[in-house]
């Protein structure tokens, strides 16, 4: 397993570093010409007003939340349909209601509107 | 190699005078030379994925739409990308002054990082999978959502209100299409028995899962789509209504990084299509890779050719298929196909 995770560093490190490598060559190559107006906020040609960071629109923080509900309930699956085979008749019955509580969250959102872009 | 390798490391041992024996038979050295070897040969397929993909996207593109596409430079146009990459490397550093230093510059580099790490995953082959996981799915799809957060990064660190739609819109969209992916998944591991993609691969000696399982490929290839941002999920990147979308900000070689990503991610998500759906790397005649690589592109193909043949939805309408269309049709066949597998068992093996 040692061997494996290894690797898989090397990718993740080796990965990063290429990426920076191409940015070095580009910052050896580049032209230097600085203007402020270069450095200026694209917003096609119109000045930008006020700030950007603000409060967001909150459907997409509704997504999110049901986004880890169900993410979560995925990796409770994953193990479980792995050993689907093998397990009995007991399991697959307790998976279903599983997933028969988690339809009805879906139902519920449905229901409440969670899902409606307005 | 080995004996070469070791009378190395007993060189370099000798002249640091430390006692040979102990660390060379530690230390796995063969192991680190083979994970450098695998890392090479990933990016060398990484770089020549972009430059074809690139190149098919462009040309293949023009055809679909009676026009020539790119073929200038090189053959048939083929050294267009090659071109346009040197170009970008001698482009100048331009960083909005209002921007958020530390995020917009890592962002690019995050997406490289996870588009190499996803190359690792790969089963290229018997014998040619430099990382083998026994939760192999499991970790390809946390990884391959990594690009997430470097959207995010990006769209937020711009400080300009095009990124930032367009961020927020890209990880809306990436995180809803993430569930039917996973859930019609799951239904080829209740198949397979198994987490590991090689694993995954080999179980369809008899039949490709596609034949078993074809309401999941369609799950699978729809979602494949909105998670890679093709059209007509390509509501990040809608021109019409916000520039360019997260990467409006972004130029030369950093905007040159975001695409490299997005071709890379292209083949890695097509490739873990062609593992659960269409055996893998198994064939006649050929070598595996061959066959690994060929139908990966062929399956690319088929992703361009939906990219190119239908419109860009709206985005409520994106929202609205996936949580009440794709999510429950992917539920049901999950139930489909547990009832299935058990009735196969009771009556087929007689084995409950």
């Amino acid at each position: 397993m040692a061997k494996e995770f290894g690797t898989l560093f090397l990718f993740l490190a080796g990965g990063f570093v290429l990426s920076l490598v191409i940015v070095f060559v580009n910052w050896l190559l580049r032209p230097r010409n600085p203007s402020s107006a270069k450095a200026r906020t694209y917003e096609c040609g119109l000045e930008t007003e006020g700030p950007t960071w603000v409060q967001f629109k909150i459907s997409y923080y509704l997504y999110a939340l049901i986004f880890v509900v169900f993410d979560v309930e995925v990796v409770f699956l994953y193990p479980w349909a792995s050993s689907f085979k093998s397990a009995g008749l007991v399991p697959f019955v307790e998976m279903a209601i599983f997933i028969g509580v988690l339809a009805l969250g879906i139902w519920f959102a449905w229901k409440k509107g969670a899902f409606e872009w307005n | 190699m080995t004996e070469f390798l070791t009378t190395v490391f007993n060189l370099i041992q000798g002249i640091l005078g430390v006692a040979p024996t102990t660390l060379a038979l530690a230390l796995p050295w063969m192991d680190i030379f083979w994970a450098f070897v695998y890392f090479v040969g990933a990016v060398i397929l990484l770089i020549i994925n972009v430059i074809m993909l690139i190149w098919i996207e462009r040309r293949a593109a023009g055809f679909f739409q009676e026009r020539v596409g790119p073929n200038r430079v090189g053959p048939f146009g083929l050294l267009q990308t090659v071109n346009d990459t040197i170009k970008l490397l001698g482009k100048e550093w331009i960083m909005p002054a209002s921007a958020d230093r530390m995020v917009f510059l890592i962002a690019p580099l995050l997406v490289v990082t996870v588009a190499v790490t996803m190359y690792g995953l790969l089963p290229y082959g018997p014998g040619i999978t430099p990382v083998t996981l026994n939760v192999g799915i499991l970790f390809f799809l946390a990884v391959s959502s990594t690009n997430t957060i470097a959207v995010l990064m990006a769209g937020w660190g711009s400080n300009n209100k095009y990124s930032l739609l367009g961020g927020m819109r890209t990880v809306a969209q990436i995180i809803s299409y993430e569930i039917p992916m996973a859930l019609s998944i799951i239904g080829i591991v209740m198949l397979s028995g198994s987490l590991d993609l090689g694993e995954i691969a080999r179980s369809q000696s008899h039949v490709w899962y596609v034949f078993i399982q074809p309401v999941a490929f369609v799950i699978f290839t729809i979602s494949a789509l909105a998670e890679l941002t093709k059209s007509p999920f390509d509501m990040t990147e809608a021109e019409q209504e916000f520039v360019a979308g997260y990467h409006t900000e972004y130029s030369g070689i950093r905007f040159t990084l975001f695409f490299m990503g997005e071709y890379a991610n292209l083949f890695s998500m097509a490739a873990l299509g062609v593992v659960l759906f269409f055996g893998g790397a198994s064939g006649p005649w050929l070598p595996p890779w061959m066959w690994f690589i060929g139908k990966t592109y062929v399956f690319i193909l088929f992703l361009l050719w939906i990219r190119w043949t239908f419109l860009r939805i709206r985005v409520d309408k994106m929202m609205k298929f996936n949580w009440k269309f794709l999510i429950p049709v992917a539920l049901a066949n999950l139930l489909v196909t547990g009832v299935g597998i058990k009735l196969w068992q009771h009556f087929v093996e007689r084995s409950i």
